[in-house]
């Protein structure tokens, strides 16, 4: 039995820890705003936070999770989620969709360090998530849009 | 006013009546509709006034009109575009609007291929005559069910944002209350189509309707299915292509936790397990011998220097202006080059995926494809069920590029659910994505051109290297282009004759495509085809060979300028003296770039134009080369003129993802070929462009009253050539194959 958090929710599961956490959260709870994509953490679309950082699901075992706290897509809650998810809907930044979990999981974390983050620094922090669909301009407009309003 | 005459639409043409309290129901379809019109008569709703199910519109007395969509959201946006068109000339509130993709339905089918396929930039064009006149119908019929109810002439009514109006009194009718008032009235044949200048929604920035799904991990997706007692499988396919199961040894693979069996199916080893973690995890520890195979000794290297050898002698002649043969061979002055271009793959985010349930009786379909129709045909052959047995859901889709015309995860996923009798999700993993693609060709092309004593080209021969796609994809597309009433027996029998003789028979006319004929006024053109397939699996790829013909023009129409020590961009214009639209785009795009001016220092321009369909475009790419040559690309300033524009912000959305997926090829990946297999196996070593490498894109658009052409794939092939044209002013260096790589530029 392994006691993982996630999005708020303590749950004991009866699966092999060596399981990839992205498995466990979309076969096992059914949480399947997080995406398989490549698996060796090279594409960014798995990602979620652990204890409030960005990570990739992909690449962590259940096992390391344990005791944690995750909070994937659905899960991602308060102002920077609501900014961010308002300038992505301004912004129309998805296209086919299947990487923005990703790229937003991981925008919130470039917000929470850094308010008001540069296009350099936006492309430093975004470049692990690909999109072969190129959203890239609309992450990079959205990103500005939701830093200009969160910290209001 | 416009007079607007209310007649009895033909009963092959438009059904509508209401269901009780639900809905009215609007479809426009075409004459020779089928069985499915036949079956909904018998499949009778509530047993009130029964429709027929070829509708486009739905509206209900809570006012939501939802849009039946009968292509795939692949990401460009057509489940917004299209209702835009419907309620344009509906006059609906756009507020009210829902989108339901619709079944596979011999009404939905696709024109330009009598078949439910989403595939070659086609989903706006063939629409939007259908949609519109879809659109005008249901209005024309509520205005008369309010001027009916009101007792006065419709004449003095019109609709506006989800209501009917009565001009004179101004009463209202929101389009929900009138479902019900809709009983009887006459449907019009006949309607008042708006004209560009009466335009409400087309052509503004709406935006999409599946964004907020999409910022939630609420839209759902192929890979995200998930039904009662479903298992989950990994198929293990063969590592050369058309490779055979020797033999299997699957003991430790069913020892492990969560496996339910292994099946042997026709592609391969299929591991069924509760998971797919379980299931991958136990297909690495399949003992699997493949048969000896000739097509291990495949090499693309091999192949290239194969068909650089084939380019000289003459191919097959797919298009010919003039007589090119008078001004080669002779004194005068020429210019040839070779260009090479290598297989690509899709990298679709979301891998191959399908959910199937075959049950005693029928069979249900999840999947996220371009291709709905193939994906019911190839379920029909492998249960021996009808169509009507058939259902097929399209999900959301992580990206298509062509990859999902063809459905070979539909043809696993029912064949395993056949056996085990379970709903069954294959899950392709990354790897088996990546290896079993059917990827886009590779072609050598020999360029030739003959330079008159101005410097501009007299004569100019193109010749085409490789193997077709159509060779290979018309045998699988044939079985579902032929109308539903052709017998089983007589469709398998067909599509097998097809299968051996039309890769022999059909190649070349869309091999050239991009190749022939050019815009440019030169009047002795031929572009040749020499069919070589070395039995790779190949397929369609976002603007497929429009990618690798434009790349090879447009340098070597480049080198051509440069031969003359002209401009590029004064010496196409000398050149397109014949083709004023695109003459229009190139400059509108030369002028936002501001090409006439001296670039930042350290900063080297690019042009080329392409015409994709019917969509006329031009791109400027401005490059820089960095330490250890490394190309960068800041901007790329886009012009186009696609006719009407629906919604600016897809036609930006659509240039900024062609440049970014041209990019991944024109700089950085390939797909390469040896021992009859494809090298590459995942995003580490078929790298996708990153947001640091995505330039700045601006997108111009020419105000036109064409009705809409194409989009989705239209800038893919102009940007390969805009940015080797860059590089070549950069760095004075030709580079005549893709991926322009550091080490192709570094004698600089
Ligand atoms: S699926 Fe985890 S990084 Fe790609
Ligand atoms: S929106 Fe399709 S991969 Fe990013």
């Amino acid at each position: 039995m392994v006691k993982i958090r996630v999005n708020g929710i303590n749950y004991q599961l009866d699966v092999d820890p060596d399981t990839p956490l992205l498995w466990v959260l979309t076969e096992q709870l059914g949480l399947t705003g997080t995406k398989y994509s490549c698996g060796i953490s090279e594409c960014g679309s798995c990602t979620v936070h652990i204890d409030g950082e960005a990570e990739l699901s992909c690449g962590i075992s259940l096992g390391e999770v344990a005791g944690k706290d995750v909070v994937t897509i659905e899960g991602l809650k308060g102002r920077i989620a609501d900014a961010l998810r308002q300038a992505w809907i301004e912004e129309d930044v998805p296209q086919c969709g299947y990487c923005q979990s990703g790229q937003i999981m991981t925008a919130a974390t470039l917000l929470k360090h850094n308010s008001d983050p540069s296009d350099d620094a936006i492309d430093g922090a975004m470049s692990d998530v690909l999109c072969r669909c190129g959203s890239y301009q609309g992450i990079r407009q959205a990103i500005h849009l939701a830093a200009g309003r969160k910290v209001s | 006013m416009k007079e607007k005459p209310l007649v009895q639409g033909r009963r092959d043409f438009i059904k509508i009546g209401t269901l009780a309290g639900t809905g009215l129901l609007v479809g426009v379809h075409l004459p020779n509709c089928s069985r499915h019109v036949e079956a909904s008569h018998v499949s009778s709703e509530n047993g009130v006034n029964m429709l027929a199910p070829n509708a486009w519109i739905r509206i209900r007395s809570d006012d939501t009109v939802t849009v039946m969509v009968n292509h795939s959201e692949l990401g460009q946006g057509i489940t917004t575009a299209l209702p835009m068109i419907v309620a344009e000339e509906l006059e609906a509130d756009w507020s009210k609007i829902k989108v339901e993709i619709a079944p596979v339905e011999e009404v939905y089918k696709n024109p330009a291929f009598n078949t439910q396929m989403t595939a070659s930039s086609t989903s706006v064009y063939t629409s939007w005559d259908i949609l519109r006149k879809a659109g005008a119908m249901a209005r024309e019929t509520l205005i008369s069910a309010a001027a009916r109810a009101w007792k006065v002439p419709p004449s003095e009514c019109y609709a506006q944002n989800g209501a009917v109006i009565h001009k004179p009194s101004q009463r209202s009718f929101r389009f929900g209350e009138l479902v019900d008032k809709t009983a009887g009235i006459p449907v019009p044949e006949d309607v008042y189509l708006k004209k560009p200048e009466e335009f409400k929604i087309i052509g503004k920035r709406i935006p999409r309707l599946d964004t907020k799904i999409k910022t939630d991990g609420s839209a759902k997706f192929g890979i995200d299915i998930k039904l009662p007692e479903m298992l989950v499988a990994v198929v293990v396919h063969p590592p050369v292509f058309g490779g055979k199961v020797k033999s299997v040894d699957s003991q430790n693979t069913r020892k492990m936790k969560g496996i339910r069996d292994v099946v042997a199916i026709d592609a391969g080893i299929a591991v069924v397990a509760d998971t797919f973690w379980q299931a991958r995890l136990a297909s690495d520890a399949l003992q699997i011998e493949w048969e000896e195979n000739e097509n291990s000794k495949l090499n693309s290297d091999a192949l290239f220097e194969r068909w650089d050898e084939m380019a000289k002698s003459e191919g097959k002649t797919q298009y010919e202006i003039g007589d090119v043969d008078d001004f080669f061979g002779t004194d005068g002055k020429t210019h040839q080059a070779m260009y090479r271009i290598p297989y690509q793959g899709h990298a679709t985010p979301e891998p191959m995926n399908c959910t199937a349930h075959v049950r005693d009786k029928d069979c249900e379909i999840w999947a996220p494809t371009q291709h709905q129709d193939a994906a019911q045909e190839v379920a029909a052959r492998i249960t021996g069920f009808d169509y009507e047995a058939i259902k097929v859901h399209t999900t959301f889709v992580g990206g298509g590029f062509g990859r999902r015309i063809s459905v070979e995860y539909v043809v696993e996923a029912v064949q395993i659910s056949k056996i085990l009798k379970k709903p069954i999700k294959v899950i392709w993993t990354r790897e088996e994505d990546t290896r079993n693609d059917r990827i886009r060709p590779a072609t050598c092309n020999f360029m030739e051109a003959a330079i008159d004593s101005n410097g501009l080209p007299v004569a100019w021969r193109h010749r085409i290297v490789g193997a077709d796609v159509f060779g290979q994809m018309l045998p699988k597309l044939i079985p579902s282009i032929m109308p539903y009433w052709v017998p089983r027996f007589l469709r398998n029998g067909l599509s097998g004759i097809g299968e051996s003789l039309l890769p022999r028979v059909v190649p070349g006319k869309k091999a050239i495509k991009g190749a022939a004929p050019l815009q440019y006024n030169i009047a002795n053109v031929r572009a040749e085809f020499i069919n070589d397939d070395p039995g790779i699996p190949i397929g369609y790829w976002r603007s497929v060979s429009a990618f690798s013909n434009a790349f090879a023009v447009e340098c070597f129409l480049d080198e051509l300028a440069a031969e003359s020590g002209e401009d590029p961009f004064d010496y196409r214009d000398r050149l397109l003296t014949n083709s004023p639209r695109m003459r229009e785009v190139m400059k509108l795009a030369a002028d936002k770039a501001g090409w006439k001016e001296k670039p930042p220092a350290g900063v080297h321009r690019g042009l080329a134009i392409h015409r994709f369909h019917d969509t006329d475009l031009c791109f400027v790419a401005e490059v820089s080369i960095h330490s250890r040559h490394e190309i960068r690309v800041h901007r790329v300033v886009c012009a186009v003129n696609c006719g009407i524009v629906i919604n600016p912000k897809t036609i930006e959305s659509q240039m900024e993802s062609a440049v970014a997926f041209g990019l991944t090829s024109t700089l950085k990946s390939a797909i390469t070929i040896r021992d009859g297999k494809i090298e590459q196996s995942n995003f580490d070593d078929y790298p996708i462009l990153r947001i640091d490498e995505m330039p700045k894109v601006e997108v111009y658009t020419v105000q036109d009253t064409r009705s809409p052409t194409s989009i989705g794939e239209a800038g893919v092939p102009v940007i390969a050539p805009a940015v080797a044209n860059a590089v070549f002013a950069a760095t004075g260096i030709r580079v005549r194959k893709l991926p322009i790589l550091p080490d192709d530029i570094k004698n600089t």
